[in-house]
């Protein structure tokens, strides 16, 4: 199967003002995952998917999409791109099929009247497509916005928080569209949330992201079911904590840093020892040790705070 | 270039979809002929009352009163009235995105901002040129078919009598002359429909604008007297000057260049915030 990267995003960062809201961050998304970009309200989830979507220009950093610079190819890159960007909003005097049509027409196509049926159909809307969508609840709008991303048959998929406002079976429902969407054609797909559970169930791989930077990375099976801890040190050299753990045996076990000052590795209980020796031996001052025994207690701790 | 096609009969459609575009073509169609009503009825002593300090001096015979002089007094009256109708609709062709939130929905798409705020920019244009070609369809044609042709009978400065077939190719300038003016009204209704991210302050802006600058031109003193022919306020009732006996051909270019100077530093303006503006809506 192609693994070849879809998404690579390198040292990002973005500010409003004074106001740091994205902050170095990389993270890639390869072909046919299911990438679940995970963090509590106010990460930085959203403003990463709107520099995604090319709709806010990014203070620093590079993003390419299959293979190319967002910033050099955006209209080719978009037209391979459907998403949801934070709300479901659409022309509320218009009807969903409407709606659908002067989308598909803005992505250069021209569909006809049963194919936006058909998309009106995969996500339980039909029987309201000659309906304005102000007469839409939440959840409704919702689906309209699945429907719309799909409807030009896009390689990548970009869901910000697609659940909102779904009853449970909704949930399900596009749950169970999402996992189809991967194994039977193969899209890549980066799904934001801030509900660990949600993500564990669907994504193959994920990225916790916490005040802008990712904190923890990785396979989405490794980080819940090893049974490791999960350790932060607060050190006083990141920069060159970076450079000797990644010649050293814990390279692997990395997940990942941040507020400049936390690093975040999985250990076993009998191994913190050694990788506290390890960067002290190394020039890193160690000034607090700290672990979660899960993925997801950690997750409610940064939640929390 | 396909592109900008589609998104200008997206934006079109988008624009006879809303109520508010109604306002401006409903107005027009109830105000017109209650116009033409009242001067049917009440039009012979209007003009009497009108030219009363003049019957002094000359001696009147027949009647001025026909569908020139309706479609004059339609034209004078109306386009006074017309800069708020025009700002409701180019007002809201990029406040109204913003507001909605649907800038998420429509930058998202493989289209340029460029092309889009283009495509936008000329449906609000086409909009205003449909709301002045109805004016005239109603003002003139209709007062054509009730009160007949005539001479034209204008007292300004001085008074001026056009001949019947001098008439018509006057009125076709000047209202090509009240599109320029009406587009440039546009033109600042769109600047602010991109600098604000809500529907009544472009549409406020505009008007307060045109309040502003028509007070500052009425103002005979100082620097404002070497400078208020540079305000496209002076410029807008420009099209008068087609029904002067001889056209003053270098102050009707004067105000076609300040008018659509104006129109293109708005369009310049509402481009380059569009496209640099992080869509956080």
């Amino acid at each position: 199967m192609d693994r070849s990267p879809i998404i690579e995003i390198r040292s990002l960062t973005k500010h409003f003002g004074q106001f740091r809201a994205v902050y170095n961050l990389d993270l890639t998304v390869n072909k046919g995952d299911i990438y679940g970009f995970l963090g509590p309200n106010g990460a930085g989830k959203s403003t990463t998917i709107r520099m995604l979507m090319s709709l806010i220009a990014p203070t620093s950093g590079n993003i390419s999409i299959f293979g190319k610079s967002l910033n050099s190819h955006r209209n080719e890159i978009l037209s391979g791109i459907g998403a949801i960007v934070e709300k479901p909003d659409f022309y509320l005097y218009l009807t969903a099929e409407q709606n659908l049509r002067i989308l598909a027409k803005m992505n250069a196509l021209d569909l006809d009247t049963n194919q936006i049926h058909k998309a009106l159909d995969q996500v339980g809307l039909l029987d309201r497509a000659k309906s304005k969508v102000k007469t839409f609840s939440y959840g409704m709008k919702q689906r309209l916005g699945i429907a719309q991303a799909l409807l030009h048959d896009p390689e990548l998929i970009v869901l910000d928080e697609p659940t909102n406002g779904l009853d449970p079976v909704g949930v399900k429902e596009i749950r169970e569209l999402i996992l189809r969407l991967r194994s039977e054609q193969n899209k890549t797909i980066f799904l934001s949330s801030h509900i660990l559970p949600e993500v564990e169930l669907i994504a193959n791989r994920m990225v916790i992201i916490n005040k802008g930077t990712a904190v923890i990375e990785g396979s989405v099976h490794e980080l819940l079911n090893s049974g490791m801890l999960t350790v932060t040190f607060s050190i006083d050299n990141i920069e060159k904590s970076k450079d000797i753990l990644r010649e050293s045996q814990f390279s692997s076990s990395v997940l990942g840093f941040s507020n400049d000052s936390n690093l975040h590795i999985k250990l076993s209980k009998e191994r913190i020892a050694d990788c506290t020796s390890f960067l002290v031996d190394n020039g890193i001052g160690v000034d607090g040790i700290s672990s979660t025994r899960s993925l997801e207690e950690y997750f409610l701790s940064i939640t929390r705070s | 270039m396909m592109h900008f096609f589609t998104v200008l009969s997206i934006e079109l459609s988008k624009i006879f979809s809303k109520g508010r575009s109604y306002i401006g073509f409903g107005a027009i169609t109830i105000l017109v002929p209650i116009v033409q009503a009242a001067m049917y009825s009440e039009g012979e002593a209007y003009f009497a009352l009108f030219t009363q300090g003049l019957q002094q001096q000359f001696s009147f015979t027949g009647t001025f009163l026909n569908g020139y002089l309706i479609a004059f007094v339609v034209l004078q009256s109306l386009l006074v009235h017309v800069p708020l109708l025009v700002a409701l609709v180019a007002g809201d062709m990029l406040a109204g995105e913003a507001t909605g939130g649907t800038y998420r929905i429509l930058f998202t798409r493989p289209v340029s901002r460029h092309t889009i705020v283009l495509a936008k920019y000329c449906a609000a244009l086409l909009y205003t040129i449909g709301l002045i070609a109805w004016m005239s369809l109603l003002s003139m044609g209709l007062s054509l078919l009730i009160f007949g042709p005539g001479e034209l009978f204008i007292v300004s400065s001085s008074i001026t009598v056009l001949q019947q077939s001098d008439i018509l190719w006057r009125f076709g300038y000047a209202y090509l002359f009240g599109i320029l003016s009406m587009a440039t009204v546009a033109s600042i209704a769109f600047m602010f429909s991109a600098l604000v991210e809500n529907s009544i302050g472009p549409i406020a802006m505009t008007m307060a604008i045109i309040i502003v600058f028509t007070i500052i031109s009425a103002l005979d003193a100082g620097f404002i007297r070497d400078v208020k022919y540079l305000l496209f306020t002076n410029h807008l009732i420009s099209w008068r000057l087609f029904f002067e006996e001889s056209v003053p051909v270098d102050r009707i270019l004067l105000s076609t260049w300040v008018l659509g100077g104006h129109s293109l530093v708005a369009l310049g303006i509402s481009l380059f915030v569009i496209v640099k503006k992080d869509i956080l809506s």
